[in-house]
């Protein structure tokens, strides 16, 4: 395998992780205001992840470092070309970011509700231009010879790149919704666990459609064959185990359901990392838009020796958060708020 | 207007104001696990609510930092596409390290900090603070990296055939002078501002004879944090100033719009009239003081502007190499002036503040505003820094107009601009009303035994702290 390929497989790791943990984060976000009925069925959402999400999120930030490190003609043509969809992405991720933050600091209902709406719009957003951007992404995009992005917004607006937005929009907030059938206790816990199994009845057909329309156009072999079998399978034993109360295997099937679904579209994709619609020689590849063997070997010892101890310490803050919680741990008022006289 | 004078506005704006949020974040993480390091050595009370109430302060902080440092990730790809393609060989690899060693470690162990109070024992908790205060550090150092090798390439080739800089030696850009006291400068500019944090808040506190127990130890701990940087800041400032007359020689001509090469060159503290040589209507300066900045000796000889735009100009063909000088020379000087007058404050907090004197009402306002001052101080010195490398963007290699992206319009570009700037505002006030308030409500009273030590794992009471 050459570095060229290894860096390759670590961006495909580095979203993997992004999409299986921000995914639920996504899916929290979009279910605020669904499944949370009043303040403290919310506050109990957002604890699920409140120690958790800033450091899922960081996944992006090095998926993103990675690329320009790995792959700085990917960087710089993706980044650039899908300009107007990335500037919502961001503010998006700028108003999710404060508003977890922000939102328990001051104690009356206007205040919180404001900042319950931006979490719901913030986090419905990237769940879907995620999935436009990669349906773009494997789609290929008008590239010239200089690899440069010759197309506009509209031009990312393609029905199969909407159905890939729907998928991970639906996906995402499936996966959400099982996270908080294992992380809570109580009544929102039975409601969580039920929307899943609605949300699971419209992802499926989704879900299938993109997988099947990828698989004709851009896989069409045993390996990519497989994994789309996989991820439909995971997916359905997902929703079955979350209706059987079994919310643990719940929650790895619909993990594994992004797992799977991101290693397929990876997988799809490989050699090139941006085909181009205009001229298949004008394609972005692995080998065409790569760092010297230098700067890779570099970043190879880097990953191998940080990639695991960055997997324990999360993994050890998933142990520490692990218990359900329920309406009785939310402390009232928050702690974080100076009671309205003081001010 | 271009859609490259967009996209400076943009970076100029987006970093700048990133670059507030983040001394607060990089000082005061460090306080903070100070002020939880003597609560758990002295067991007392007063240090724990200490430690939560700047902790407050500096978690609404942080926010700020992470949401605008994603913006500052993307847009090198977005609005500086070629300039990607030219350095990210070299300037990519410590920036993935960064994420990869820095912020995963911040965030993570922060995370843990702010919810850990009653899930892990007190050295596990104490631990949390100090990783994710190292995760900050670490941060500014790679990032700097990045950033110096942008003012002194070092440690690369350029490949004529791809047409961009390779990497051919990662320590040397790791370890070159300028990675090393840019690290030191900055570093001790940043607790240059949270001491002036600390200090300011308690200051005001102790004016109103509030909590005088938790906010005179603190309020020493923020002055001798400004002073001891301070005299940091300045030693390694004049260092850095060598290192650039070196390496970026027409900086420091345009930090003194010294137009014509002089031995020794004054330094002048301000001037009347124009900067462009022309007509001097009145300055004051000081003798062989610029002579002595720049190469450590008071009658050594300073470079003027015009024969390093003469020198430049056969090195690197014709062109105007001059950056925008009224820009240079006044952030330069506002760098200096504003970080001197917050150490003089801090000083006056000593005095105000000695044995058990209450400081005046009048000095607890300069204290509060003071504390503006070092923050302001780093934004002239990042700006002057920046503009003053202007026109390159990767010093003699790269020219900041060759490093736009070719294929977005001026249109996206604006509404980027426009988007982020209001975006920006609008959090800016929230923030600032946000801090006003918590800093205003004051210190919580001291939380039950429990609510610091690890719980059992089936207690059901309320957590310590949620959102
Ligand atoms: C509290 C903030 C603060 C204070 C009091 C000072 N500085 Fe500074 N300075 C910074 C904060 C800063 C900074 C914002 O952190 C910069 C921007 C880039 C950098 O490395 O540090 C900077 C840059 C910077 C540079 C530009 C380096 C370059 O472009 O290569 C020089 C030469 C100095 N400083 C020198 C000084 C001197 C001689 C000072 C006092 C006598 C001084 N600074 C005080
Ligand atoms: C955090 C403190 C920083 C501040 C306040 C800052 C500020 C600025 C400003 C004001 C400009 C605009 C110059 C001009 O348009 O004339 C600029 C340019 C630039 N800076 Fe920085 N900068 C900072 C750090 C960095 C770092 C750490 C990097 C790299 C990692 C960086 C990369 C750039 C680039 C790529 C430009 C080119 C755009 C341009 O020249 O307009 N900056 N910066
Ligand atoms: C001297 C310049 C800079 C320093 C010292 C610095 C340092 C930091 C620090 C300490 C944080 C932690 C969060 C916080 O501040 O609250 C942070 C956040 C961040 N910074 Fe900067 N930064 C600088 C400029 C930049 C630039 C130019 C970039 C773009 C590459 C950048 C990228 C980021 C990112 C992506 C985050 C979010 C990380 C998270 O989620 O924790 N920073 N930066």
């Amino acid at each position: 395998m050459q570095l060229t390929d290894v860096w390759f497989l670590l961006i495909a790791i580095l979203w993997t992780g992004y999409f299986v943990l921000e995914g639920f984060d996504f899916g929290v976000g979009a279910l605020l205001r669904i499944l949370g009925r009043d303040d403290t069925d919310r506050r109990v959402m957002i604890n699920t992840i409140g120690p958790l999400w800033d450091g899922n999120e960081v996944w992006l930030i090095v998926a993103g470092g990675a690329t320009f490190a790995a792959f700085p003609e990917w960087y710089a043509t993706l980044f650039s070309g899908f300009y107007l969809a990335l500037l919502l992405i961001l503010v998006a991720l700028i108003g999710r970011g404060v508003a977890f933050e922000y939102r328990g600091k001051v104690d009356t209902l206007r205040w919180r509700n404001t900042w319950d709406r931006v979490i719901v719009v913030c986090s419905v957003l990237p769940a879907l231009l995620w999935g436009v951007a990669f349906g773009n992404i494997v789609g290929g995009v008008p590239l010239d010879a200089d690899h440069e992005f010759v197309g506009g917004f509209l031009t990312l607006l393609t029905p199969y790149a909407l159905l890939g937005g729907l998928t991970t929009l639906l996906l995402f907030t499936l996966h959400g919704a099982v996270f908080l059938s294992l992380k809570t206790d109580g009544d929102i816990r039975v409601r969580a666990r039920a929307l899943a199994v609605r949300l699971g009845v419209g992802a499926v057909p989704v879900a299938a459609a993109f997988l099947l329309w990828t698989w004709l156009e851009h896989g069409a072999d045993v390996v990519t064959a497989a994994l789309a079998l996989a991820a439909a399978v995971a997916l359905v034993g997902g929703i079955l185990a979350t209706r059987a109360g079994r919310e643990g295997w719940g929650f790895t099937l619909t993990a594994g359901t992004i797992v799977a679904a991101t290693a397929f579209l990876f997988t799809a994709l490989y050699p090139d990392v941006m085909p181009s619609t205009i001229d298949p020689a004008f394609s972005l590849t692995t080998t065409n838009a790569a760092s010297t063997p230098y700067t890779l070997t570099i970043m190879t010892w880097v990953a191998v020796v940080m990639t695991p101890i960055v997997l324990c310490y999360q993994a050890w803050t998933y142990w520490v958060f692990r218990r359900r919680i329920s309406r009785t741990h939310i402390p009232t008022p928050a702690p974080s708020a100076p009671a309205e006289e003081q001010v | 207007m271009s859609a490259l004078d967009a996209a400076r506005w943009q970076f100029g704006i987006t970093t700048v104001y990133h670059f507030f949020f983040v001394p607060l974040t990089i000082g005061l993480s460090l306080l903070v696990a100070v002020m939880q390091t003597a609560w758990h050595r002295t067991g007392s009370e007063h240090w724990l609510r200490a430690t939560k109430f700047f902790g407050k302060l500096f978690l609404i902080n942080f926010a700020m930092g992470v949401v605008t440092g994603i913006v500052q990730e993307f847009q090198f790809g977005m609005n500086w596409s070629d300039y990607s393609r030219f350095v990210g060989d070299v300037f990519g690899a410590p920036l993935a390290i960064e994420g990869l060693v820095a912020f995963f470690l911040e965030s993570t162990f922060l995370g843990l900090w702010i919810f850990g109070w009653d899930r892990l024992s007190r050295r596990v908790h104490l631990a949390c603070i100090w990783l994710a205060a190292i995760g900050t550090v670490l941060s500014a150092y790679f990032i700097l990296a990045a950033n110096s090798w942008m003012q002194h390439p070092v440690g690369y080739r350029f490949n004529p055939e791809t047409g961009r800089a390779e990497l051919t030696d990662f320590a040397a850009v790791l370890t070159q002078n300028t990675t090393l006291v840019t690290f030191a400068h900055t570093l001790t500019a940043a607790l240059v501002v949270a001491g002036a944090a600390v200090m300011g808040i308690s200051v005001w506190f102790m004016a109103r004879r509030d909590e005088d127990t938790l906010f005179r130890p603190a309020m020493r701990l923020g002055a001798w944090t400004v002073i001891v940087a301070s005299v940091a800041v300045i030693v390694s400032g004049d260092v850095q100033a060598k290192i650039m007359t070196e390496q970026q020689p027409m900086k420091m001509a345009a930090a003194e719009a010294l137009y014509t090469t002089s031995a020794p060159a004054s330094f002048s503290l301000f001037t009347i009239g124009s900067l462009d040589g022309s007509q001097e209507l009145w300055s004051v300066r000081v003798p062989g003081v610029l002579s002595y900045m720049a190469t450590g000796s008071v009658d050594g000889t300073v470079e003027g502007i015009n024969d390093v735009q003469r020198d430049e100009q056969a090195r690197y063909g014709p062109g105007d190499y001059r950056p925008m000088i009224p820009v240079t020379y006044w952030t330069f000087r506002f760098m200096i002036g504003f970080g001197v007058l917050a150490a003089l404050v801090a000083v006056g907090a000593l005095w105000s503040g000695r044995a058990h004197r209450v400081p005046a009402r009048w000095f607890a306002r300069v204290a509060l505003l003071s504390m503006a001052l070092p923050l302001l101080a780093n934004s002239m010195g990042w700006i002057f820094t920046e503009m003053g490398r202007q026109p390159w963007v990767v010093y003699g290699q790269l020219r900041t107009a060759d490093g736009v992206s070719p294929t977005v319009g001026l249109g996206s570009v604006l509404t980027s601009v426009i988007v982020f700037t209001l975006l920006y505002g609008v959090l800016a006030v929230v923030e600032g009303w946000l801090v006003v308030r918590t800093v205003k409500a004051g210190p919580a009273p001291a939380p039950p035994p429990e609510a610091v030590s690890p719980r059992e794992d089936d207690a059901d009471r309320p957590f310590a702290v949620a959102y």
